[in-house]
């Protein structure tokens, strides 16, 4: 690690105010960036600690739509997030209790890892990304691998979801990081069907349009059992060929479908 | 009633408490008053020259005390080998000089180019950045076939070619092989690789080099399974320190599968600075360093043929294998692959021919040495994997084609140089069979065929060459060393008694196993046994652990050393009785005197021994001391029986293990609880060799699998639940030629359990109509699917 400063803001406007400071960073967890510093593959000037910070953490429901504080660890998320079950269950899975009870919602939606499970139930829910200047619908948030639609010192306050009707998360672990290497969410709600896909793509976390289309008229794994995606996209890695990755797309997504009923 | 002390009892691991209390004394809790840090810089290219090496600004860095560069090595010895192999043409292999640091070329990611030592490892970090070093880099090597090719770029440009050695065993048996194939009823071919792996102990390596200047004298705090062999070797062959100004100490030590047995530049750099700076030089390793600089294991491509006759007897096996070497000779690598694996091409079998062809093939890659079984788990794998597919191909129940060719009448000696000296293979297979509920078998598999999922079943038999070695016949076979061990019992004058042992224990409980022992002998409490070991300073020459060798020699040593002492005590208790020493018994701790109510305690005796007011000091010396060095006269041969129930999903290619089930026959033994651990743990291992382990270079020698986001281990939820994990070691055929019977247990897991797995996992396949003859390990659920769907 090379040296840094590290502040603790309470609120999130000095966190912002700390922020506007050369080469500083935002920590939340730290289960992603404090790896990296320990390899020396980041050097911020300033670390801008956000877990001091109340008003960003907690689970709350109103009416038909939660809302996630952005400093939430995955363990409250699998705790209190009851009301949307598949959201729950997601943040349950992640990593091990070490990393789930210190990494948090917005480190994940901020850091955008192609193979987060994050990312896949905000864009197959159809997630809103509240930041501290504005709000950006997941639609337009995730831009490609590690790549999203903040802007620099921009923080994630909360994260709201529309509990769908049905929703489920399927993950296929890869073998030694226990990331997804594909993983599928579905949801029906009142904005219709959205099949997100997290692990497969060389272009991060996408939606599926046919299978969302397949799905709309019939919400069942039939319809969408002859579904196939082209392996072309896909990425390709020790722990699995392109094929296969576009073969497994279709297994969790027929399998996410089944359990969510 | 189960015994609860001595020999067959569970006694409980008195080491635990500090271990699992964090009072355990591991090299890097050891901080030396004064001590610097040393950061190595690793080449980060596979191959090249290095064209370019400043450290002049580096050195100005603040806290930086010295930076060294081969340069500083050049006067300094190589890292040696222990192991020479004579090929087939009766040439000595090829040995490469094996620098501490580089000099002026790297030949694998993670060599060292240059060593920073600094007040602070965080100064030592900053300064190696500001090394300037250029490498104009060369064609990695890295595939075994292309490195044989004519014309390949050679990894050491000194050698003609990448060839190590091109072994062959027995080679006068070679002819009779080919004519019993070419005149079988049925030949069964199979090529497999063994895949790489890394040995990945929960401590990574460490060491601490401490100089005295008032004495001259150096010491190394290392984590080692051989602080003697260290010593030894880094002594005499390196750094040039005669042994009685050298200590080597390795303390508590965090598990070691064999990676932790070879001598390693970090060992001799940190002794060697620490000399040249007159102060104490820390390394600790960190799991990045680990991957590519601990030696890894196995990394074979085999090409195997078993021929039957009409009636299914075995006739013949002839063996093909590249054995990857890595850039340089780890301390015993040339042995695995041939002495370690030829030997045990048998098996449980009695297959007259054999032939073994070894060509051992140098690579851009890190050496490749001893992992948990060293050759043996390589050459059950080939053997049963095929032996798995002739009974597929000929229509054969597997368990029957294994018990028709079992080796029944002992002594047996194999076409491969070896005796057997005892077993029961019908014993054990015939207590596998019970435990597995055979009969059972398709009831479960419909259960999981209602599920979606196909479940297979495998079995699986093995032998294992272990106590490790006769020296005489390994000094015949390369070794240059000899492999006996060590044992000195001191008794003290209150009777209480401390056994130094020139084992090592890194995990493997003899702090608790070895007390069982003495107490059973003497007939004492074992808390009045105290266990010292992983000192130069306090133990006789010993050789280390590994090879399943403590108990089986160690525990030798340790019996006849304790032997002299019962024999001392019995003519003291004869003076101190005035009676006869043919007429002593010693039992619970007492002496008397046989057919008489005359009795001395032990004590007693012990104290006479060390206050000899009342004592034969014309017949015997004072104190109660003696030492045993032990050589055994032949290895032992463990052997077992194992079956292995998966399920796989057809969609997916994910298996999950359903069921395991060892029955092993390790002779007696001393503490049945510990012997399951040491199973239970080999099987997780072999189970994450078949699964998950997989150690991967790209074709430019960059290591792919290097940390736990791509090299999987196994967790606990990749094994079968405790209750459906079943190891039994109930058949017992005694060792014949070591005083305790004992035959090793440490690796049996580890060798036994991957082909039970594979096995396993082809069964389910060809039972949803997948014609697969074949997955290479690890099957991972892509190379399952891509089996499936012919991929
Ligand atoms: C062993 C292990 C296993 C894991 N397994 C999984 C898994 O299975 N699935 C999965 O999805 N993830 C997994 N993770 C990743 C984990 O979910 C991390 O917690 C997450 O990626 C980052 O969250 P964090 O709060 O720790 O962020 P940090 O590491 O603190 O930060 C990550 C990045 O986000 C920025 N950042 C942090 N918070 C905010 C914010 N509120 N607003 C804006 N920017 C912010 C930081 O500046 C940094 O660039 C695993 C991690 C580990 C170590």
């Amino acid at each position: 690690m090379y040296s840094f400063d590290i502040e603790r803001p309470t609120s999130v406007a000095d966190a912002v105010a700390a922020l506007g400071a050369d080469e500083a960073l935002a920590l939340g967890g730290g289960q992603t960036l404090i790896p990296t510093l320990k390899q020396r593959l980041a050097s911020p000037s300033k670390l801008v600690s956000l877990s001091g910070i109340a008003e960003m953490k907690g689970v709350s429901q109103d009416g038909n739509t939660l809302r996630i504080g952005g400093g939430t660890t995955h363990a409250s998320v699998a705790r209190e997030a009851g009301a949307f079950p598949a959201l729950a269950a997601l943040a349950g899975n992640i990593g091990d209790p070490a990393v789930r009870n210190r990494g948090t919602i917005g480190g994940s939606l901020a850091n955008n890892d192609p193979s987060a499970c994050y990312p896949a139930a905000a864009l197959g829910a159809g997630a809103m990304i509240v930041t501290d200047r504005r709000e950006i619908a997941a639609d337009d948030y995730f831009q490609g691998m590690f790549a999203t639609a903040l802007e620099e010192g921009e923080i994630i306050t909360a994260v709201t979801f529309p509990i769908p009707a049905k929703a489920a998360y399927m993950k296929f672990e890869q073998p030694a990081s226990r990331f997804a290497l594909v993983g599928v969410f579905v949801s029906q709600g009142d904005a219709g069907v959205r099949v997100a896909v997290t692990g497969a793509s060389e272009g991060g976390v996408f939606r599926w349009s046919a299978a969302e289309e397949a799905l709309s008229g019939n919400f069942s794994a039939d319809a969408i059992s002859g579904l196939s995606l082209p392996a072309d996209d896909m990425i390709a890695d020790l722990h699995g060929t392109a094929a296969y990755r576009a073969h497994l797309v279709s297994v969790m997504t027929r399998r996410a479908v089944a359990a969510a009923g | 009633m189960p015994k609860d002390h001595g020999i067959g009892a569970s006694s409980k691991r008195r080491e635990d408490v500090r271990f699992l209390t964090g009072a355990g004394n591991y090299t890097d809790d050891i901080n030396v008053h004064g001590q610097a840090y040393v950061h190595f810089l690793r080449s980060d290219a596979a191959h090249g020259t290095i064209s370019n090496l400043d450290t002049s600004e580096a050195a100005r860095m603040p806290g930086v005390v010295r930076i060294f560069t081969g340069a500083d090595f050049e006067g300094v010895g190589g890292l040696p080998c222990g192991w020479q192999v004579t090929d087939r043409h009766g040439e000595v292999m090829k040995e490469p000089a094996h620098p501490v640091l580089a000099q002026g070329k790297v030949r694998h990611v993670g060599e060292i180019i240059a060593a920073v030592v600094a007040d602070t490892l965080e100064q030592a970090r900053d300064a190696a950045e500001a090394i300037v070093v250029d490498i104009d880099e060369l064609p990695a090597v890295v595939d075994m076939k292309a490195a044989l090719e004519e014309g390949a770029t050679r990894v050491h440009d000194d050698l003609a070619d990448n060839l190590c050695y091109d072994w062959g065993f027995v080679e006068e048996n070679k002819g009779a092989v080919e004519e019993a194939i070419a005149n079988a009823a049925h030949v069964t071919t199979l090529e497999l690789v063994n895949n790489r792996l890394v040995a990945n102990p929960m401590e990574p390596r460490v060491a601490v080099g401490d100089f005295e200047r008032g004495t001259g004298n150096s010491t190394l705090y290392t984590t080692s399974q051989n602080p003697h062999v260290i010593r030894l070797l880094m002594g005499a062959f390196v750094l040039g320190i005669p042994e009685h100004k050298l200590r080597v100490v390795a303390p508590d030590v965090g598990g070691g599968f064999g990676t932790k047995i070879f001598h390693y530049a970090e060992e001799a750099f940190c002794t060697f600075a620490a000399k040249a700076l007159n102060r104490a030089v820390k390394w600790t390793s960190t799991r990045s360093e680990a991957f590519m600089s601990d030696a890894h294991g196995r990394d074979h491509v085999t090409r195997i043929e078993l021929a039957l006759d009409a009636d299914n007897n075995f006739v013949a096996v002839r063996t093909e294998t590249l054995a990857n070497m890595g850039a340089y000779l780890s301390t015993f690598a040339p042995s695995v692959p041939t002495w370690l694996h030829g030997t045990l091409m048998a098996g449980n079998y009695k297959t007259p021919n054999i032939y073994v062809n070894v060509k051992a093939v140098f690579t851009n890659t890190v050496p490749v040495d001893a992992y948990r079984g060293a050759g043996r788990p390589e050459a059950t794998f080939q053997l049963e994997r095929v032996i798995d597919k002739a009974a597929r191909e000929l229509g054969v129940d597997p368990v029957e084609l294994r018990r028709q060719n079992f080796i029944t009448e002992f002594p047996y000696a194999t076409p491969v140089a070896v005796e057997y000296d005892t077993g029961d293979y019908h014993a054990t297979m015939d207590k596998m069979l019970e435990l597995l509920d055979r009969d059972g078998f398709a009831a479960r598999r419909k259960e999981s065929e209602a599920k979606g999922k196909l479940r297979g079943l495998g079995i699986n038999c093995f032998i294992e060459a272990c106590g490790i070695a006769p020296s005489n016949l390994v000094g015949q076979l390369g070794a240059r060393a000899g492999l006996y061990e060590s044992a000195t019992v001191r008794v003290n004058a209150t009777g209480g008694l401390v056994v130094m042992t020139g084992s090592h224990s890194h995990g493997q409980g003899h702090e608790t196993s070895f007390p069982q022992v003495i107490s059973e002998m003497i007939g004492i409490p074992e808390d009045q046994v105290e266990i010292v070991h992983g000192d130069t300073a306090n133990t006789p020459m010993g050789m280390g652990t590994y090879g399943s060798r403590s108990l089986a020699v160690g525990g030798s040593a340790m019996v006849r050393a304790a032997e002299k002492i019962i024999n001392k005590t019995k003519k003291i208790a004869a003076h101190l009785l005035e009676a006869a020493e043919a007429d002593i018994e010693l039992k619970d701790g007492t002496f008397s005197v046989a057919g008489t109510d005359k009795s001395v305690a032990w004590g007693d005796v012990c104290l006479a021994a060390y206050v000899p007011h009342n004592y034969p000091l014309e017949d015997i010396e004072p104190g109660l001391e003696e030492t045993a060095f032990y050589d055994p006269s032949n290895f032992t041969y463990p052997a077992g029986a194992y079956a292995c129930e998966v399920e796989v999903d057809p969609e997916t290619g994910h298996v999950s293990i359903e069921r395991f089930i060892s029955a092993d026959d390790f002779g007696n033994v001393v503490n049945p609880m510990i012997v399951e651990g040491q199973v239970h743990g080999g099987i997780a291992q072999g189970i994450g060799q078949a699964l998950l382990e997989n150690c991967v270079y790209d074709e430019n020698g960059q290591l792919v699998s290097a940390s736990y986001m791509d090299y999987a281990m196994p967790r606990a939820d990749d094994l079968p639940h405790m209750a459906s994990y079943t190891v039994d070691h109930s058949c017992q055929t005694p060792c014949t030629h070591n005083p305790l019977g004992v035959k090793g247990c440490g690796e049996a897991g580890a060798i036994g359990s991957p082909p039970t797995v594979i096995n396993a996992i082809l069964d389910a396949l060809h039972s949803g109509g997948h014609k697969v003859d074949h997955i290479d390990m690890p099957a991972t659920p892509a190379r399952v699917w891509a089996a499936i769907n012919g991929q």
